[in-house]
């Protein structure tokens, strides 16, 4: 029997993989074909979607950008030719997935995200079954030498986290697991909770061996309601199997898991929001220290990492952190899981090593704009990241590196604009989508938002630009130094980017005088 | 007290007979109201405050922090447009424009025969098939202005 792979992920979805998978089960009882379809998790290269693979011997055979029609064509007379147009050939040896170091994201798009013996069959498990037999300190040593820093976009030492934890004397302890990605542009915990969402249960199983902790929560945005149903079954499927659960023992831990959904607030991205809100209060920033690895949820000893660092942690603990560590740049070890994402040809996950240049990632990988214009910038880590013009693009993608430019890789997103953008209004949307998100605590974040949008708006209407700029500068650096966290804290980063690379454009002739264009999604709340 | 207030209160007190009353689930069961009933009504918050032995203000704080906790009813269908960076770089801001014009209501308001909420939303994990909306639970990526009006009209309530 031929296997036929059609993706449901988001993205796949959102660009009709259902329809052509519908087509395609139509197609197959009419002509009878000895063919199942397996719904994979996409493999993360989306500017092929809705890709359809068929598995010819073990190479897969991939069929690019379908509608239901054309799938129902290729299967018209028996399994489709080689020769038909959509044919992109061995998915496997495109050069957008070839060209990559796939670790956290092996696995993705491979086979069905909830079967879980093809998990087991593609080394899944192993990182735990190596940890089980380690003690706790052994685990967090593993975790050190691998060199992992936290993937949520803080890049902090993840073992200098697990070591407090796992020091912290007290009865309860807990791992949370952040995946409220809220930042633009990124999708890599989203891809992975719904392409492979076993790994993250055995990655915090791994952070409970090594901490202590008997209970863990993920915490995941309500805009990804796919995430959340896959892996609320994935969950039901471990919990049966017994790999995790309060009463799992043998193969298993007794530790639980629960899925906590946010309700629309950026903020709660932050960790301190993020635990005031799975704690039922209103989400505001805690001031830090105690820092959560001391007094964290419920006010006890907490873990709370990204979904790629806990995935990260099965992948070290397999292979070992040596192995990991061997891979990478400077203090940036092992590899990250970019997303290319917004005005590019070839959107998608690309997992590199950190030391590849981000002109490598735009133009090799990415293609250059899908717009077929010049590209003028990208974005980098996010709504809280540095535009970057081509002129930049030959730093490395590496911690250091980019926060010595006044940049910062962030959770990995790369969001590229071509030449018709306006990037002062880029900059008064930094300062209003702060306004909007701002959780209200700290005043340099809740204030300095909304002035900074009122005075980006007076330099674009041609307001006394230069005493305004002056002013703007002044208030990124009390934004910058006095925000409680991130939100605030960052926010001036791609505003002072923009001043730095794209001052023209504060000043453009096409616009000098016109009133500033209120973004249409401002001022209902 | 209104019949649908009523039934309001029913619906509620049938949902927090099943929740014990740890404050923690307080978000959780704000989200099972608006879920159920569409939104959360101001009659809820006392209800709530005394299960989980909060103060109002409490449980006042929580319901209006929250983009999808919604203080009054929206639309037979809501639909969603991504407003963030990603979005923008491949025209969502024309795209919301022209919704705007399509369906003949601000960002944020329900037409006046509550057939239709638009909403800003900000990133649904979909970047790199943008621009993309979401109508009622179903996410869209790759929207042009002529496939929106398509969506539009597929999509309509019966």
């Amino acid at each position: 029997m031929t296997t036929i792979y059609i993706p449901n992920d988001t993205s796949a979805c959102s660009v009709g993989a259902d329809a052509v998978a519908a087509a395609v089960e139509t197609a197959i009882e009419r002509t009878g074909i000895d063919a199942r379809i397996v719904r994979n998790g996409s493999r993360g290269a989306y500017a092929l979607e809705p890709l359809l693979e068929v598995d010819s011997d073990g190479d897969r055979i991939g069929y690019a950008c379908l509608t239901p029609t054309r799938a129902a064509a290729l299967f018209a007379r028996g399994l489709p030719e080689r020769t038909a147009p959509d044919c992109v050939g061995n998915v496997d040896a495109l050069p957008f997935l070839r060209g990559q170091r796939r670790l956290t994201f092996a696995r993705a798009g491979l086979s069905d995200p909830l079967d879980l013996d093809a998990y087991r069959r593609a080394r899944g498990f192993e990182g735990l079954e190596r940890a089980r037999a380690m003690s706790s300190a052994q685990i967090v040593d593993e975790i050190r030498r691998s060199g992992l820093r936290g993937r949520g976009g803080a890049a902090f030492p993840a073992a200098v986290k697990w070591q407090t934890v796992l020091d912290a004397d007290a009865p309860t302890k807990y791992v949370v697991c952040n995946a409220d990605e809220g930042d633009s542009g990124t999708f890599a915990d989203r891809l992975l909770m719904e392409a492979d969402p076993f790994q993250l249960i055995e990655g915090m199983l791994i952070a409970a061996l090594a901490t202590g902790a008997r209970s863990g929560y993920v915490y995941l945005r309500s805009e990804y309601p796919r995430a959340r149903d896959v892996f609320e079954r994935a969950l039901a499927i471990a919990r049966r199997a017994g790999v995790v659960g309060r009463d799992a023992r043998g193969a298993g831990l007794a530790f639980d898991i629960e899925l906590r959904l946010g309700a629309g607030a950026y903020v709660c991205g932050e960790e301190t929001s993020l635990l005031e809100s799975i704690e039922g209060r209103r989400p505001l920033v805690r001031a830090k220290p105690p820092v959560p690895a001391i007094q964290g949820l419920f006010g006890a000893p907490t873990l709370i990492n990204n979904v790629l660092t806990l995935a990260a942690a099965t992948t070290i603990l397999a292979d070992g952190g040596d192995a990991y560590a061997a891979l990478g740049v400077g203090r940036s070890r092992g590899t990250m899981p970019f997303q290319l994402a917004g005005n590019v040809a070839r959107g998608g996950i690309v997992e590199l090593p950190f030391g590849a240049t981000l002109r490598t990632l735009v133009e090799s990988f990415g293609g250059g704009s899908l717009s077929k214009r010049p590209l003028r910038a990208v974005q980098v880590g996010g709504p809280l990241g540095a535009y970057l013009p081509p002129t930049e693009w030959d730093v490395p993608l590496d911690y250091e590196a980019f926060a010595a430019r006044g940049a910062m890789l962030g959770h990995g997103g790369v969001v590229a604009f071509d030449d018709t953008t306006d990037f002062a209004e880029q900059a008064e949307f930094a300062m209003r989508f702060c306004a909007h998100e701002s959780c209200g605590k700290c005043t340099p974040c809740r204030i300095g938002s909304q002035r900074g949008a009122e005075v980006i708006a007076r330099i674009r209407a041609g307001d006394a630009p230069d005493a305004n700029v002056a002013l703007l500068e002044d208030l990124c650096e009390t934004m910058e130094l006095g925000s409680l966290c991130a939100l605030g804290g960052l926010t001036p980063m791609p505003v002072r980017s923009i001043l730095r690379h794209f001052r023209e454009d504060f000043s453009r002739a096409d616009l000098a005088g016109d009133a500033p264009q209120r973004n249409p999604a401002q001022g209902t709340r | 007290m209104s019949d649908s207030a009523d039934q309001h209160l029913a619906t509620i007190d049938a949902l927090l007979a099943t929740q014990p009353g740890t404050p923690d689930l307080l978000l959780p069961t704000l989200i099972e109201i608006e879920r159920s009933l569409g939104y959360v009504p101001d009659h809820a918050i006392a209800r709530l405050a005394r299960h989980f032995n909060i103060s109002r203000a409490d449980v006042h704080g929580v319901a209006t922090f929250y983009a999808d906790l919604h203080a009054r009813p929206r639309g037979r269908r809501v639909i969603r447009i991504c407003q963030a960076e990603a979005c923008q770089s491949l025209g969502s801001r024309a795209l919301t424009a022209h919704a705007v014009r399509r369906l003949g209501i601000a960002v944020g308001a329900t037409s006046t025969d509550g057939g239709d909420t638009l909403e800003a939303a900000y990133c649904f994990g979909n970047c790199a098939c943008g621009p993309t909306i979401q109508i009622d639970a179903q996410v869209h990526g790759r929207v042009t202005t002529a496939r929106f009006d398509e969506l539009v009209v597929r999509t309509e309530p019966q």
